[in-house]
């Protein structure tokens, strides 16, 4: 024990002393992770909301032939401007991106509405640039409603009620909570969790084995009169704080990245107060054991710390994995998935941010079977650490 | 005391050693040499038990490395081959953290780790993170490190590599005093003018054999040179003949 709690002590003071080292671990995952969630969030936010209401400058060929739905556009803060010279034209312009939308109205326009027959009119646009489709739905839902109401207008002067167009009446009724839209949103965020928390002992796996060996520090180590198993297991447990630490900072950092994000304007209150980040943390925690002994015993395979370095990478996207399936997929908790490290983390993360209530037997099961995951691989780590090979 | 029994080891299909047997008496230097892959480092290693054996039997004050490796480390004080610092501890860090793993009194770490210090002159050092230490620094601090749990036994592997004159001398001096000490020293060399210097029993280890052992006339009476180098390169290729 005296043994463990010395490599323990040795490992965490010479990870604070190394300056590069912890700020990588320590500032890198759990607060650049956040921050630019927070700027994608943020942006996207901007760009879906603010445009709405913002007058559009609609570029239009023939506008003199339709005045009444220029006038309709205008109604709509939609101003009309000149267009290219002919269509021809606009066609280049749209496929160059000078234009986002070209609406072209034929000669025959007002005569085909004179004689009731669908009068035709052309939105030219480019379905790929995402920017340029949101003003081309825009201008086409405008037409739209202009259509509707003279066809409205025209039942009327026959004497119909324009109910009739209606068949039937769709009223949408959404149960989802403003948690649990945020949760969609959110979602993603476990993903950041996880990343963050092996990133902070990623470093510390890669000294214990392949960094002492290229140093040549662990030779002389392991003529000392401990076993094995000790020195690999107060490694561990070195990087297990380090983890821990990780997570804490990157969970705070998203409690307060969430302040500044205006999920409210999308109808979403995020349910993530201190009370959550807690919670968040003690069940996140038990994927730490998990991570540590899976970045060692990788670790402990490679020939230098370079070589170290790339297989980790491997590793830190591997747990991510399940969880950008599921977010895609979005699936729901199930109880096999609870059996699955950092899949069972990221179902019971979610309903906690829905805030809807947590099924423990959920939660008992993911803590227990990921603790058992991770005490396996920490037991094979030990017996790899006995081989020869260890030397390289 | 080390005592090495018809010891095999092969990595693979190489076959590092093939058969080495030598003691290693108390209050004696016993130099290991050889050219460089004659299996010189993989004998100590045995010796200090990161390796294991595949045949014979070594054993450290009559404790067998193979069944007790935990008893015959605590008898060892072993200095690898290029032996590495922690280059954020400072030296006395990196002495006291080798010293608690040996498991010395918490009481009496620090005045160890003093009189280690002062009896291998790195005072002047001792505070400063090893990043950045001289060769001869950091093999005194190695050593320092290696020697602070008070071992009977001393296995230094190519200690004298990349020392100047003087940092070589205060080894010298040193292992001197280990053996006054009455402590059994080990220590391996492709040097011959250091063993020569240095050692009382001498083993010449070539291609995995031990191709000839004695005091350093004994040599030179056996081989019938009268220069200790060509007394080496003799006994070398004896070996290589067969």
């Amino acid at each position: 024990m005296r043994t463990l709690l010395a490599v323990f002590t040795k490992e965490v003071v010479d990870n604070f002393r190394d300056r590069r080292t912890l700020v990588t671990a320590l500032l890198m995952g759990p607060l650049l992770g956040p921050m630019l969630f927070a700027f994608v969030i943020n942006l996207s936010i901007e760009r879906s909301l603010s445009n709405v209401d913002s007058t559009m400058q609609l570029p239009v060929i023939g506008a003199e032939h339709a005045p009444n739905l220029t006038r309709f556009l205008q109604s709509r803060n939609i101003e009309v401007v000149d267009g290219p010279a002919d269509r021809a034209a606009a066609l280049v312009a749209v496929k160059r991106g000078t234009l986002d939308v070209v609406v072209l109205i034929p000669v025959e326009f007002g005569e085909q509405l004179r004689e009731g027959s669908p009068a035709r009119v052309e939105l030219i646009s480019d379905q790929a640039n995402t920017e340029a489709e949101r003003d081309a739905r825009r201008t086409h839902n405008a037409i739209r409603a202009y259509s509707q109401q003279l066809a409205a207008l025209r039942l009327v002067a026959r004497g119909v009620s324009p109910t009739v167009l209606r068949a039937v009446n769709i009223d949408e009724i959404d149960v989802s909570t403003p948690s649990g839209r945020a949760a969609i949103l959110l979602g993603m965020m476990s993903y950041f969790f996880i990343f963050a928390l092996l990133m902070g002992g990623m470093y510390l796996a890669i000294d214990a084995t392949a960094g002492e060996r290229e140093r040549g520090s662990l030779e002389p180590l392991l003529s000392l009169p401990v076993t094995r198993d000790q020195l690999m297991l107060g490694k561990i447990a070195a990087a297990c704080l380090f983890m821990a630490i990780s997570l804490m900072l990157s969970l705070w950092s998203f409690f307060v990245a969430l302040k500044f994000m205006p999920l409210e304007q999308l109808g979403m209150t995020p349910n993530f107060g201190p009370a959550v980040v807690i919670g968040a943390f003690f069940i996140l925690a038990p994927f730490i054991l998990v991570g540590a002994s899976v970045m060692t015993l990788v670790a402990s395979f490679t020939k230098s710390y370079k070589e170290a370095q790339t297989w980790l990478s491997v590793v830190l996207i591997a747990p991510t994995m399940p969880i950008l399936i599921v977010s895609i997929l979005n699936v729901r908790s199930q109880l096999e998935f609870m059996f699955v490290p950092s899949l069972s983390q990221h179902l019971i993360l979610v309903d906690l941010v829905k805030n809807e209530p947590l099924n423990l037997l959920h939660v008992a099961i993911s803590i227990t079977s990921t603790l058992a995951i991770g005490a396996l691989l920490t037991w094979i780590c030990a017996r790899l650490y006995r081989r020869e090979g260890l030397l390289g | 005391m080390i005592v090495v029994k018809d010891v095999h080891k092969s990595f693979g299909k190489v076959r590092a050693l093939r058969g080495v047997s030598f003691d290693a008496p108390d209050g004696r230097i016993t130099g290991l040499l050889g050219p460089n892959g004659a299996g010189k480092s993989t004998t100590l290693r045995i010796l200090y038990t990161v390796l294991k054996p595949d045949h014979g039997e070594a054993t450290i004050d009559g404790i067998d490395v193979v069944r007790d490796g935990l008893a015959a480390r605590r008898r060892i004080g072993a200095l690898p081959h290029g032996a590495g610092l922690y280059p954020h501890l400072s030296a006395r860090e990196n002495i006291a953290y080798y010293a608690t793993l040996c498991g010395i009194d918490k009481a009496t770490i620090d005045d160890r780790v003093d009189s280690i210090i002062k009896q291998l002159e790195i005072d002047d050092f001792a505070d400063r993170r090893t990043k950045g230490f001289s060769q001869g620094q950091r093999t005194k601090v190695s050593l320092a490190r290696a020697l602070v749990h008070d071992p009977q036994n001393v296995i230094l592997d190519e200690p004298t590599n990349g020392l100047d004159v003087m940092a070589l001398r205060s080894l010298r001096n040193l292992i001197l005093k280990l053996k006054d000490d009455g402590r059994c020293v080990l220590f391996s060399s492709h040097v011959m003018q250091e063993v020569a210097a240095l050692c009382d029993d001498i083993c010449i280890i070539a291609n995995g054999k031990v191709a000839m052992a004695g005091s350093a006339d004994g040599i030179r009476e056996r081989t019938g040179c009268d220069d200790l180098e060509d007394a080496f390169i003799a006994a070398i290729q004896r070996v290589g003949a067969d």
